[in-house]
């Protein structure tokens, strides 16, 4: 109590960055229900596309 | 096989070279499409340099040397321009399809292999499906 009150007495305010990156989510612009219904076409372009998946 | 000299494959009519080139496609002298990992993509996702992310796109893991680097920017590339072309063809947006391939490339990562989660950060493949974007099948 008495360690709060000199902080507070002493003015001083620390202001510390996150130490995680700020994420801002893009996605939301997904269709979720059209993600499912890729989900055959996406196997076949993994079976037709081997070398880059 | 039969040697052909070029003279004589020069005279020979339309019908004779598309024989010969089906002859060549059956015993797989012609390599028509590149068949699965290059060994070099195939190290470094076994190493663990590289990994499967949740957009659909391969990710550098960590600090890696720049032949990983530039590896990974053109083989993403490349899947950005099949997705472009699964987009148009599914009437959906790149990012949508982008996003469908991701989930069955995050289900088929071995265990072992990296992959991202959704919070952004790399993890281990282990015996459980990871976790993949919403809307997966």
């Amino acid at each position: 109590m008495a360690a709060g009150m000199a902080g507070i007495l002493g003015g001083c305010v620390n202001v510390s960055a996150p130490d995680k990156p700020i994420v801002i989510e893009l996605n939301i612009n997904i269709r979720q229900e059209v993600v499912y219904r890729l989900d055959a076409q996406a196997a076949k372009t993994i079976e037709e596309n081997k070398d880059i998946f | 096989m039969t040697r052909l000299s070029i003279k004589s494959f020069r005279k020979a009519g339309a019908a004779t070279k598309m024989a010969v080139a089906a002859a060549l496609l059956a015993t797989g002298a012609v390599a028509v499409h590149a068949q699965g990992r290059s060994p070099e993509y195939a190290a470094a996702r076994s190493a663990g340099q590289v990994g499967e992310q949740q957009d659909g796109y391969l990710g550098v893991v960590g600090s890696q040397p720049q032949a990983i680097v530039a590896m990974v920017r053109d083989i993403n590339n490349k899947r950005r321009a099949v997705y472009t072309e699964g987009a148009s063809a599914s009437k959906s947006t790149v990012q949508e399809y982008a996003t469908a391939t991701a989930c069955r490339l995050l289900a088929e990562t071995k265990p072992g292999e990296k992959y991202r989660a959704p919070d952004g950060s790399w993890q281990t493949r282990g015996a459980g499906l990871p976790p993949r974007p919403a809307g997966c099948k």
